[in-house]
């Protein structure tokens, strides 16, 4: 079919009811575009036009602009090499890498294992710091409890820890 | 000691006399660490590169983690030594091939080995002969401690230690047992142990690790889950359960291999042999499978004449970078097919 307008062949279709009254039209794309205002880039791959409406409708395009200050990475550069950038990737990402490594390792989202001894230049002992956290955890939830005696006991171990 | 020592012995790993040596051939624990401050690898500029390389490095010779400690500068390494590196499985495929500052530290016959600047800063291995999962753990532990009192390791307190990769982060562990495995194989029982691993969120792989074939029916099984599980835990499930139930699994295809298909069986092994003893021109694929077979042979005591240790030589001087090392000339094609005919013919026929 030509276009209306033009000796094009026509791969615009519209159909107006204006007043009652049915109107056909029928384009090339650079008319459509001059004269109903239509876009033009009507050939948007498909692969791309489903991205950008899963981009759109999971909450991930906020990550997606977030560059890491340290290394400069992004989200969609991460997802696409599988690498990240540095130490604190892990720290910027966290809320979209957890299920991630939830689906990479069985369910899991925290490290159970070796603690390094010390961490140097901070000087605090990584392992006493994690304790601590634990028995901070423990201490909140007696305390959610009622079950002073033991909170009493938890708050002691936490003053002995931090020394 | 140098480059060129190793290739005259098999390795501590390949000497064939540790725990389950029939069907176990190592046992391999790897840990990757990351030092804490500076980029991981894929971002950084060529100057950290390069300065992580020489920290790591300077710490790796301080710390003594052993009396003799080889370290090789891989950014300067010809292709052949890197090649047999690869042989003899102290660094990885992607290492060798690699660009930029990086190396490897070589140490307790062969036991030991770091990476450095590989996919982390540091890829620490320990590689054992036979089943040895638990006395593996004690050797790489130690030596993480002694790098770790001297080098702050990327931590986080909830995903433990960092890689550039998840699939590694928390323990930063990979267990991987090289299975001999050929009356599976022959039995077309094999894709049951693949299943198994399947289920078992483990992963099986060819005799070159990651991306590998499986060759001369050697198979690697290891670890894919690396957080939420504890090092022990992850160790104990693989000596207590995977690799005895595999192990049995083999044991059994072998005895009715020797009960019900004897003959067949026979064949396989002395036709095999019978190739290795008289061929002209011999491709190292073709070498490994044959010598799979006569390894089997040899295990079932239906070949007397010769011993595992041999073999499991032969496995690696046959390899391309090795034989070349060993006639001290660089050979392609049917010249070093050729070479490879006749250094097995020496070694097998005693002469």
């Amino acid at each position: 079919m030509k276009c209306n307008n033009c000796n094009n062949q026509a791969t615009v279709h519209l159909t107006e009811i204006k007043g009652g009254k049915k109107i056909e039209k029928h384009l090339c794309e650079s008319c459509a575009a001059a004269n109903e205002g239509l876009p033009v880039k009507s050939h948007m791959p498909i692969n791309e036009l489903l991205s950008n409406f899963v981009l759109q409708h999971s909450g991930l395009q906020k990550e997606q602009g977030t560059t890491c200050e340290h290394c400069g990475i992004t989200w969609s550069e991460f997802r696409q090499s599988g690498l990240l950038g540095c130490q604190q990737d892990y720290t910027l990402f966290e809320r979209d890498l957890t299920p991630l490594l939830q689906r990479a390792h069985e369910g899991a989202t925290h490290h159970v294992g070796k603690v390094p001894t010390r961490r140097g230049g901070t000087g605090v002992p990584i392992r006493k710091q994690i304790d601590i956290a634990k028995l901070r955890k423990e201490l909140a939830k007696a305390v959610e409890a009622e079950d002073y005696e033991r909170a009493a006991k938890l708050r002691d171990q936490i003053r002995q820890a931090e020394g | 000691m140098k480059l060129s020592d190793l290739t005259t012995q098999a390795g501590e790993w390949l000497r064939g006399n540790g725990p389950m040596s029939e069907i176990v051939i190592s046992s391999r624990i790897r840990l990757a660490r990351n030092v804490s401050g500076v980029p991981f690898l894929s971002k950084c500029t060529r100057h950290q590169r390069h300065s992580v390389e020489s920290k790591v490095r300077g710490t790796i010779l301080e710390a003594a983690i052993a009396p003799q400690v080889l370290y090789v500068d891989l950014e300067g390494a010809p292709e052949i030594d890197r090649q047999l590196l690869v042989e003899r499985h102290l660094i990885s495929k992607p290492h060798a091939s690699a660009e930029g500052a990086r190396g490897v530290a070589v140490a307790d016959n062969e036991t030991v080995s770091i990476m450095v600047n590989e996919e982390d800063h540091l890829r620490i291995q320990v590689l054992r002969s036979g089943l040895q999962l638990e006395e593996a753990w004690e050797q790489i532990n130690k030596i993480d401690d002694a790098l770790e009192s001297r080098l702050d390791f990327c931590f986080h307190s909830r995903f433990g230690y960092l890689t550039a990769c998840p699939t590694n982060v928390g323990t930063g562990i990979r267990v991987s047992v090289m299975l001999h495995l050929p009356a599976l194989k022959l039995t077309g029982e094999i894709e049951k142990v693949f299943r198994a691993a399947k289920d078992m969120r483990l992963a099986v792989r060819g005799l070159y690790g990651e991306g590998t074939e499986a060759t001369g029916d050697f198979y690697q099984i290891s670890n894919q889950t690396t957080l939420g599980k504890s090092e022990d835990d992850i160790i104990s499930d693989f000596k207590n359960l995977v690799i005895p139930k595999i192990i049995d699994f083999e044991v059994h295809a072998r005895k009715m291999l020797v009960s019900d298909r004897a003959v067949a069986l026979d064949d396989k092994v002395c036709r095999a042999l019978g190739c290795l003893r008289s061929a002209r021109l011999m491709a190292s694929e073709e070498t490994i499978n044959l010598l799979s077979h006569v390894r089997m042979g040899v295990n079932l005591g239906r070949v007397k004449d010769l011993d595992i240790r041999t073999l499991n030589e032969l496995f690696l001087q046959t390899q391309p970078a090795h034989l070349q090392k060993i006639q001290g000339k660089k050979m392609e094609g049917d010249v070093r097919r050729a070479a490879r005919a006749e250094y097995i013919r020496h070694r097998l026929n005693g002469r």
